[in-house]
């Protein structure tokens, strides 16, 4: 069952204009230019898609709350700043199916009340940008875009915004003060940007693939959709399969699908022996092979004890070193981190320090209590969700393997041999 | 001299934008593709033109790591040292970068060619390990392919 | 009225109220360092988190408004490990210089430390990073090394003074406070107010310190060494001694002066009275014979350089007058030294100012008007304030004396330069009565008075209506000259000084400053003025014989040549 690469895998689709239409494109916004924006609304309802940036926010609700707004203008906005390491799937979905997301978005605008609408980017992507850049320019010489769209009353237009490198702006206010021109820090939330979002209007954020599946939902209504996956998680999910799998790739499945499936089916089984994995990126706790049976939806993969995140699920075998990997997780943090707050800045730092240490043979035992100590602290303190979850990895890490994180403080011994001890 | 260059770039995007401050990241975009690295010139004209303290603008060019205060090489190699690439051998490869280049992570070669940038991920893990050469892709790499890609980097005038 | 509950008990407040806001009505005022009562909401320091029913996370209280129903704890073991974890954090990336540091006793990360309960730092030292300190300005001196990015200088630059000259550089764990291009305070738009450092709550950022240049001129036997002390400073110092804000301790203070071996202990608002003479000729001249108007006072050199900096194109309208630090300079040394018979370039003359653009302005190129350099040494109120620590002379028992004569003479005038609208005050009482002739009915121009950013008036001088404004703190400064720019200023003068509450909140004064404490000081030198037997700056008999035995008449040729100065272009950009 796909929905979001429905196109993308078929045979020969090219991805611009006339392979497209000759999909059924825009035959969803055609649709709902007929519908009511509460009908629209309530058949987004019907399907419980969920944000599938991390978040798992409800979408219908966000476009409900944005269309209530009585401030004007009000704007659309896709998150396509893709930066957590181990996630490949909104560019995939660009390059391969950019109209995909365009009408989507002309879609959110239409039932919300929105005349303007901006893709943040991220600044490396510069295949999909200028392939987006070209769809966006097609889309305007068929009137899917511009003035008195289709003949109707409703204008659109979208406007392509180049990030510059930096994760944070991946979290929805940071990435919006970055649109304004600003350094991509976080801001103080409540209000969220539902409500006071882009130049403080009423903004609508949602993912590449949330927007994704938006058109299908239309077409199909829905029920159909809901009916897909699991009563957990509705629809389809974009797996993004990556590190010491034998087939890396982004997979398209029902919700309802186990690690194991996901692994041995799509992946082709792992690289070597299985040590642990990440389901939801660095961002997100560790697994072993104990959890192999868990399916990949939102609820179930918490219950597990971490997150689905965007779905990078990285796979790590028994050849690499733990501790190594935590350390590699700390620094990217560290490099990441806007700075903004105290916990978050000092914090990614010192784990990164502690790391440091620990792999040249001079940790101390008492780091141990201290890094949970500052997960906690972390968790609890930090402005946004980078520094909420920079220490997740670490954290489950050391719960987890415990006996090689402990070998390498007090033997100071790295029995793979790969920390420079 | 580094504003002639992007000049008039940067008042076309300014205009697009209404001169409002969402133009400063596409112009510090622009004024990087045209000029290599953002002068201090570059800055205090958008400044003015934003009607910005210069500071604030240097504050945001400081914090996107895209963006260049220092002159960079003709072609700038981002690799990925992220988890994925990692686990893929990303180490060995930028191995092999600084030793056929003769610079470390962060430098530009004498001749003002090249230039190595270890980056955060850059969305390549199904290619993993990664590199982009400006915006040129390069994945599933393997020592001798990164030999292979600079030599013809090398060859180009 | 929102209620909600703050640890167990019950608390109503107005709509929009913050957390941190509500648990301060009922006297808990919750620990932190990136809140600033004057700035705006940045919510960054995390340390004023408190616990929410229902929520997942701690929050932060400044930033946080309150709901209906609302439970909130500010006092758990989670939330005391939390602030403390953050200050252990942030200790460990701060020098531990603390018993030389300038902040030693004043320390706001310091004092939390210790309230807090942090008496181990588990997180090893291993700062990478040494920052060399800015000290390209000759009034304040930034050490990157001290800076726990709190951002609240860059707010106070920014909001409060709309100057901007500091800003975050780079990111993450490598960010810092920076000018542009790192090129100094000095080499950009900086004006030396010095709020940055009454905003700091750390070492990070403070005064240069001449304290060791002024005990040198006073032990050189070869100098002849007068001291002069500006009006705000003597509503302030007692704050250094312990004593409540607004003391007004003005006879100690002098007594503490020559006890530390000033020769002469004399007053700048003897030369607050001479700017008045002077500065209400000019208006009085420009209004006669159409003269550039508005007329915009000159006494703040904080706004000067703002001026120079941001409206380089309005300089014109600025009064040529010195300030009274500027003034009494070359008066001590010309007037006074030829009385005293002693030679100016054996006169040492040191100013102790509520202000650190006063550094700057004393070693102005254009301020030698007496042949020599006319201010010597600037100390701030806090470095005179130390000296006198130093000196272990206990301040708060010292017997009372008065100033020395003739410079030390002052009228109620003088007093208030030290208050927004004070400068104006001064000036109506004088303008009006040479302009009508007749004595000014009612003393008080209450309505130049108080903390309104803003502040304007109409008064009747035979006739004509006279137009003033009236703005402190250089964001309010900012309105009133972008309507000169344009042409559209109703006014004919305005005073302008670059300090909230004017130099009683300047940025050498005691710390902490804030709004409560400037009203308390503002109070006490209005109550100065009320008490001097003078209170109109004609009538200081001393400024009277100035003229007759030396300057000859407001804006003669020598008063020129002493008393009156002229701006510098600088740009913006």
């Amino acid at each position: 069952m796909k929905v979001v690469l429905k196109n993308i895998e078929k045979r020969g689709y090219k991805g611009n204009i006339d392979s497209y239409l000759k999909e059924g494109g825009y035959n969803a916004f055609k649709k709902a230019l007929k519908m009511k924006p509460d009908q629209i609304l309530f058949e987004i309802k019907k399907s419980k898609l969920v944000g599938r940036g991390g978040a798992a926010f409800p979408t219908e609700l966000k476009w409900e709350f944005a269309k209530k707004c009585k401030e004007y203008p009000k704007y659309v906005v896709c998150n396509a700043d893709e930066g957590e390491p181990g996630t490949f799937k909104d560019r995939i979905i660009l390059e391969n199916d950019p109209h995909l997301v365009l009408e989507a978005m002309i879609i959110c605008g239409f039932t919300v009340g929105a005349e303007e609408g901006f893709i943040y980017i991220r600044g490396e992507y510069f295949k999909a940008y200028e392939i987006l850049k070209r769809a966006i320019e097609e889309a305007e010489r068929n009137n899917f875009l511009g003035k008195n769209i289709l003949g109707s009353n409703f204008s659109f237009k979208i406007t392509l915004f180049r990030g510059a490198g930096s994760y944070v702006c991946g979290e929805e206010t940071a990435l919006l003060d970055s649109l304004e021109g600003k350094k991509g820090q976080s801001r103080v939330k409540p209000p969220f940007p539902t409500f006071v979002g882009f130049k403080n209007k009423p903004t609508v954020l949602n993912n590449v693939e949330t927007f994704a599946n938006i058109p299908e939902i239309i077409l199909k209504g829905g029920d159909w959709f809901s009916q897909i996956g699991s009563p957990l998680s509705c629809g389809t999910k974009l797996y993004c399969l990556s590190g010491d799998v034998n087939r890396p790739g982004v997979y398209e499945l029902p919700a309802n699908i186990t690690l194991k499936e996901l692994i041995e089916k799509c992946g082709q089984g792992v690289r070597g022996k299985l040590k642990a994995i990440l389901p939801g990126g660095v961002s997100s706790n560790l697994l072993t092979d104990k959890e192999l049976n868990i399916t990949l939806d939102y609820p179930s993969v918490q219950k597990a004890g971490s997150m689905l995140g965007s779905g990078a699920v990285i796979i790590i075998n028994d050849s690499r070193c733990i501790v190594d990997l935590a350390k590699r997780c700390a620094e990217f943090f560290d490099y990441e981190s806007c700075g903004k707050c105290a916990p978050c800045r000092e914090g990614t730092k010192r784990t990164r320090e502690i790391f440091a240490n620990i792999t040249q043979g001079q940790g101390n035992l008492s780091d141990i209590l201290l890094l949970k100590e500052l997960q906690e602290v972390m968790y609890d303190t930090s402005r946004c969700g980078l520094g909420q979850a920079a220490l997740n990895a670490v954290r489950s890490i050391i719960e987890k393997f415990p006996g090689e994180f402990k070998e390498h403080i007090s033997k100071k011994k790295c029995k793979l041999k790969i920390c420079p001890m | 001299m580094s504003l002639a260059k992007c000049e008039r770039e940067l008042k076309m995007v300014l205009k697009e934008c209404g001169n409002k401050n969402e133009a400063l990241l596409p112009c510090l975009h622009v004024a990087c593709e045209k000029c290599g690295y953002l002068t201090e010139e570059i800055i205090t004209f958008l400044a003015k033109e934003l009607n910005l303290p210069p500071v604030e603008v240097y504050s945001v060019a400081t914090f996107y790591s895209m963006f260049n205060l220092q002159r960079q090489g003709k072609y700038v190699i981002r690799i990925c040292v992220s988890l994925p690439c990692y686990l893929r051998g990303s180490k060995k490869i930028l191995e092999t970068l600084k030793d056929e280049l003769n610079i470390e992570t962060g430098q530009t070669t004498k001749d003002k060619k090249f230039t190595i940038e270890a980056v955060s991920c850059l969305g390549l893990c199904d290619k993993a390990p990664a590199m982009m050469v400006n915006k040129e892709v390069y994945g599933n790499l393997t020592p001798k392919k990164v030999k292979k890609v600079i030599l013809q980097y090398k060859a180009k005038r | 009225m929102i209620n909600l509950t703050i640890d167990g008990q019950k608390v109503r407040v107005p709509k929009e109220t913050t957390i941190f806001e509500a648990a301060k009505k009922m006297n808990i005022d919750i620990p932190h360092l990136c809140y600033h009562e004057d700035l705006s909401i940045y919510g960054a320091c995390r340390i004023c988190v408190v616990e929410i029913d229902r929520r997942p996370r701690l929050e932060p209280s400044c930033a946080t408004v309150v709901e209906e129903g609302m439970v909130v704890r500010t006092n758990t073991a989670r939330i005391r490990r939390a602030r403390k974890m953050i200050v252990e954090l942030l200790l460990a990336n701060h020098p531990e210089d603390c018993f030389t540091c300038e902040r030693s006793q004043t320390c706001e990360l310091g004092k939390l430390a210790y309230d807090l309960g942090v008496r181990e730092l588990r997180f090893k030292k291993a700062r990478k990073y040494h920052y060399e300190p800015d000290t390209t300005s000759p009034a304040i001196i930034r050490d990157p090394n001290k800076c726990i990015q709190c951002s609240r200088c860059i707010r106070v630059c920014s909001e409060i003074q709309s100057v901007g000259a500091i800003e975050f550089v780079n990111r993450g764990g490598r960010t810092q406070v920076l000018t542009f291009f790192n090129k100094g305070l000095n080499n950009v738009e900086c004006t030396t107010c010095g709020q940055c450092i009454l905003a700091c709550p750390t070492g990070a950022l403070r005064e240069r310190t001449v304290v060791d240049e002024a005990w040198e001129v006073i032990s050189n036997p070869k100098k002849f060494v007068v001291v002069q002390t500006a009006p705000a400073v003597r509503a302030a110092i007692g704050e250094e001694f312990g004593m409540p804000p607004g003391s007004l301790v003005t006879s100690k203070m002098v007594t503490a002066l020559r006890r530390l071996g000033f020769d002469r202990v004399f007053d700048t608002q003897f030369g607050a009275d001479l700017t008045i003479m002077e500065e209400a000729h000019e208006l009085i001249e420009r209004i006669k014979n159409k003269g550039t108007l508005p007329m915009v006072t000159s006494c703040s050199p904080g706004w000067i350089k703002y001026i120079e900096h941001f409206f380089p194109e309005c300089l014109e309208y600025l009064s040529t007058c010195k300030s009274p630090q500027q003034m009494f300079g070359p008066i001590a040394k010309t007037y006074y030294a030829q009385k005293a018979g002693i030679k100016p370039q054996d006169m040492c003359v040191v100013s102790i100012m509520p202000c650190v653009a006063k550094k700057f302005e004393a070693q102005r190129p254009e301020m030698k008007a007496s042949g020599v350099q006319d201010v010597d040494v600037v100390l701030t109120t806090r470095e005179a304030a130390r000296m006198i620590k130093e000196a272990g002379i206990d301040f708060v028992n010292l017997p009372n004396e008065d100033f020395d004569k003739p410079l030390g003479i002052s009228s109620g005038a003088g007093v208030i330069f030290g208050a927004t609208g004070g400068v104006m005050e001064a000036a109506l009482r004088t303008a009006y009565e040479i302009v009508t002739g007749r004595t000014l009915p009612r003393i008080e121009f209450e309505e130049v008075r108080g903390m309104q950013g803003i502040k304007n008036a109409e008064i009747n001088l035979n006739g004509l209506s006279l137009k003033v404004a009236i703005a402190h703190g250089l964001s309010n400064a900012k309105v009133l000259l972008e309507e000169v720019q344009k042409g559209k200023s109703p006014y004919h003068f305005i005073e302008i000084m670059a300090c909230p509450g004017g130099c009683l909140g300047g940025g050498g004064q005691p710390m902490p400053t804030n709004l409560e404490i400037r009203k308390a000081r503002a109070k006490s030198l209005y109550q100065e003025d009320k008490n001097k037997p003078i209170r109109k700056s004609h009538q200081n008999p001393a400024i009277i014989t100035l003229y007759k035995e030396f300057l000859g008449k407001p804006l003669s040729e020598k008063a020129h040549k002493l008393l009156h100065t002229s701006y510098t272009k600088r740009n913006r950009y």
